[in-house]
C-alpha cells in the first residue's frame, strides 16, 4: 500500500497562559512506496511519534491530507484504517494468553470479514510461526522475555494483514544484543510479508541498518529523506550530517579563499565555493594520515580491533577533541604528537555558518 | 537471628495486645456464650452447655424474618450498587468537562451522615396526614395511587431500604473504581482502537479484566458490609424494627442484648455466630470464583 502524506501538520494547543501552541509536525510531505521499510529518525521531541500517531489515526492532523493508496483517510478514525501498530511498551493485554492476544484483532472483525474459528486458529498459528513464537501460545505476557513480548506484539499487529504496519521505537526496550537480533528479525518479517512498514527510532544505526529509506526529522520538520547510504554520503544540512554516523562527524571552522579550502590557515583541498567562512564537516573515516597539509595534535590512540581511533585536537575544531578512524595498518604512520592528514574529498562537506545549509561545491585534492 | 526475633515481637506487641483484648478475646467469648444455655448476666451462671441457643434462634420467627431481610438486601444491593458504580465511573472517565464537579456530586452521600440521609428519604417517601411524600407526588402524575413506603406493604418498605442502602454505599465504590480506571494505561485502549475493537468489547475484554482486582475487593467488602446492615434500617424505620418487619441479623443481635425484649446474651451470641458462618461461607465462595476471573498483574 502506497502512503502519501500531503502537507501534514499537527499543532497542539498551548498549555497554560502565555505559552505558545506547539507544532509537533510541520508541513510534512512524503510519499511512502508500496512494500517499503521506512524509518522516521530524529532526536526525542522531533515529532516522529506524532507522525506515526497521525498515520494510525490516534491523532487527527490540524491540516494537510493523508492517503492510503488512493483513499483519503485523513478523517477516517483509527478503528477503520486497518493499520497494525506495535507500541513502544508493546501494550499486550496482561490478562490474556499469547494466543488470545494475537487472536484479539481477528475477533473484532464483523460480518463477512470475520473468519471462522478454524480460520482464526490458522491465522494465529501463521502469525506466531512467522515471528517464531509457536511454542509460547499458552503463556501470559508476564511470563515472556522482552524480546518474546516484542514478537507477540508484532504478530498481533500482523495477524489481520494490515494495510500498513507501524512500529513505535520497537527496539528501545531491548538489551543491546537482542536489539541487533530483533532488527534483523523485523527486516526479515517485513520482507516476508511485503507490508509497507514505518518505524520510529532515535537510533541512527538502527535506522540505517534495516530500512529502505530513512527520513530525518527535527522540530517537526522533515530535513532529509532518502536511502540510508545516500543520506549519509550526501547530507542536506549540518543537522543531518551531525545526526548520522558513529563516531559523529567532526566540524571545523574553515575558510574558502581563491578556490581553496583553508583549515588552520593551511590550504587542504581545492574548492569552487564562493569565498567566505564556512563550517567544514569531515567524517571520521575521511582522514588519510601522513599525506597532507592538515596538521593536528594526537592526544591518544585507541585500538579497537579492525580500526584504530585517534583522538586529536586542533585550533579550528569546534569542540574539545575529535575522533579520526584509520586502518590499523596505517598506525605506523602516526609518530609523535603532531600528525599531518590528507582529506578524502567525498567525506568532506561544507555548510553555511549561519543557516547550516549545505554549500554544494566540487572539492578536490 | 534470635535477638532480631525479640525485637520484632516487641514492635508487634502493642497491636497484638489491643487486638487480643478487643478482638480475639471477645470473638472467642461469643463462641463460648453461644454454647452456654440460659446464661445470666447478673449471676454470671448458666444451666449447662449445648446447642439449644442455636435451635432457639433458628426457630425464632423474628430471626427468620431478619435473615430473609438481610439476604434480600444483600442480593439486591451488592450487584446493583457495584454495577451502577462501574457504569458511573466509566462514564466519568470518558467525559472531560465538569468531571471534577460530577465526581464531587457523586461522592457527597459518602460524607453525609446516615441519619441525615434517612431524614431526606423520609421526606421523599413518608406518607403523613399532611402529605403523601415527594415520590408519591410524582407517581401521582402518572396516575398511581399513593403508596405508604415507610409503614405500608413489605415490598414497598424493602424497596426503600434497598434504594437507601445503594445510595449510601455507592459513592465509595465510584471513588475507588474511578481511581482504578485511571490506572489502566492508555496504551491498551490505543492498541484496542487501532485494532478496531468495538466499545462494548473494550469494556468487557479490557476495562473490566484490568480493574478486576478492585471490582473483586468491592464485591467482597460489599457483601460483608451488606450482611452487617443495621443502621440503615434504623434510620428509615426507627428502632422497633421487628414491628416494621424490617429487622436485620445485626439488628436482631442488638435487640437480644439491649432491646426492649433484650437481656439474652446467649441468643445474641448464637445469632452472631450464625452471621459469622454465613459471611465466612460467602467470602470463601467469592474467593473461589475470583480465582478464575480476577487478574492480578
Amino acid at each position: 500500500m502506497k502512503v502519501t502524506l500531503q502537507n501534514l501538520t499537527k499543532t497542539f494547543p498551548a498549555r497554560g497562559k502565555g505559552k505558545k501552541p506547539v507544532t509537533a509536525v510541520d508541513n510534512f510531505t512524503l510519499e511512502i512506496q508500496d512494500g517499503e521499510l521506512l524509518a522516521l529518525l530524529g532526536p526525542s521531541g522531533c515529532g516522529k511519534s506524532t507522525t506515526l500517531n497521525l498515520l494510525c489515526g490516534l491523532l487527527e492532523p490540524s491540516s494537510g491530507k493523508l492517503f492510503f493508496g488512493d483513499d483519503d483517510v485523513t478523517k477516517l478514525p483509527a478503528q477503520n484504517r486497518g493499520v497494525g501498530m506495535v507500541f513502544q511498551n508493546y501494550a499486550l493485554y496482561p490478562h490474556l494468553t499469547v494466543e488470545q492476544n494475537i487472536r484479539f484483532p481477528l475477533e473484532n472483525l464483523k460480518g463477512k470479514d470475520r473468519p471462522t474459528k478454524e480460520q482464526m486458529a490458522n491465522k494465529v498459528k501463521e502469525a506466531a510461526d512467522l515471528v517464531q513464537i509457536g511454542e509460547l501460545l499458552e503463556r501470559k505476557p508476564s511470563e515472556l522475555s522482552g524480546g518474546q513480548q516484542q514478537r507477540v506484539a508484532i504478530a498481533r499487529a500482523l495477524v489481520k494483514m494490515p494495510r500498513i504496519l507501524l512500529l513505535d521505537e520497537p527496539l528501545s526496550n531491548l538489551d543491546a544484543r537482542l536489539r541487533l537480533q530483533t532488527r534483523e528479525e523485523i527486516r526479515r518479517i517485513q520482507r516476508a510479508t511485503g507490508i509497507t512498514t514505518v518505524f520510529v527510532t532515535h537510533d541512527q544505526e538502527e535506522a540505517m541498518s534495516i530500512s529502505d529509506r530513512i527520513v530525518v526529522m527535527k522540530d517537526g520538520l522533515l530535513h532529509q529523506a532518502g536511502k540510508p547510504q545516500e543520506v549519509y554520503d550526501d547530507p542536506a544540512d549540518l543537522f543531518v550530517a551531525k545526526f548520522l554516523g558513529t563516531p559523529p562527524i567532526n566540524t571545523f571552522d574553515g575558510q574558502v579563499k581563491d578556490g581553496k579550502l583553508f583549515l588552520n590557515g593551511a590550504a587542504v583541498l581545492s574548492c569552487d565555493a564562493p569565498d567566505g567562512d564556512v563550517v567544514v564537516a569531515i567524517r571520521p573515516e575521511g582522514f588519510l594520515p601522513g599525506e597532507g597539509s592538515f596538521i593536528c595534535c594526537v592526544q591518544r590512540l585507541e585500538v579497537m580491533g579492525r580500526d584504530t581511533s585517534l583522538v586529536c585536537n586542533c585550533p579550528c575544531f569546534t569542540g574539545e577533541h575529535f575522533r579520526v578512524i584509520i586502518d590499523s595498518d596505517d598506525t605506523q604512520k602516526v609518530t609523535g604528537t603532531s600528525v599531518s592528514f590528507g582529506l578524502k574529498p567525498g567525506k568532506v562537506f561544507l555548510f553555511d555558518k549561519e543557516t547550516g545549509c549545505r554549500i554544494r561545491c566540487n572539492l578536490g585534492e | 537471628m534470635e535477638k532480631r526475633n525479640h525485637k520484632a515481637w516487641l514492635y508487634l506487641a502493642p497491636a497484638l495486645v489491643f487486638l487480643g483484648l478487643f478482638l480475639v478475646y471477645p470473638l472467642i467469648d461469643v463462641f463460648i456464650f453461644s454454647l452456654e444455655e440460659g446464661y445470666n448476666f447478673a449471676s454470671q451462671t448458666s444451666f449447662g452447655t449445648g446447642l439449644y441457643n442455636f435451635s432457639y434462634v433458628l426457630h425464632d420467627p423474628y430471626f427468620l424474618q431478619a435473615l430473609k431481610n438481610t439476604f434480600i438486601l444483600v442480593l439486591i444491593t451488592v450487584p446493583v450498587s457495584t454495577g451502577l458504580a462501574l457504569l458511573i465511573s466509566v462514564g466519568l472517565a470518558s467525559i472531560k468537562k465538569l468531571r471534577n464537579l460530577f465526581q464531587t456530586i457523586y461522592f457527597l452521600p459518602y460524607v453525609t451522615n446516615t441519619l441525615a440521609v434517612g431524614l431526606v428519604f423520609m421526606i421523599l417517601f413518608q406518607k403523613t396526614p399532611y402529605s403523601d411524600g415527594f415520590v408519591n407526588l410524582i407517581l401521582g402524575f402518572f396516575g398511581v395511587a399513593p403508596i405508604d413506603f415507610i409503614g405500608g406493604p413489605y415490598w414497598a418498605k424493602m424497596l426503600v431500604l434497598c434504594l437507601y442502602t445503594i445510595w449510601v454505599v455507592m459513592p465509595f465504590k465510584v471513588l475507588v473504581l474511578t481511581s482504578a480506571l485511571a490506572s489502566v494505561k492508555q496504551d491498551y485502549y490505543n492498541a484496542a482502537m487501532v485494532d478496531g475493537t468495538p466499545k462494548w468489547r473494550v469494556f468487557t475484554k479490557i476495562t473490566v479484566p484490568m480493574i478486576s482486582p478492585t471490582l473483586f475487593y468491592l464485591i467482597i467488602t460489599g457483601f460483608i458490609g451488606a450482611f452487617k446492615a443495621y443502621s440503615d434500617a434504623v434510620a428509615l424505620f426507627g428502632t422497633n424494627l421487628n414491628a416494621a418487619e424490617m429487622n436485620t441479623i445485626v439488628g436482631y443481635v442488638y435487640d437480644m442484648l439491649y432491646g426492649a425484649s433484650g437481656g439474652y446474651p446467649s441468643y445474641a451470641s448464637a445469632a452472631a455466630v450464625i452471621l459469622f458462618a454465613i459471611v465466612l461461607t460467602i467470602t470463601c465462595i467469592n474467593l473461589i470464583v475470583s480465582r478464575k476471573h480476577v487478574h492480578y498483574s
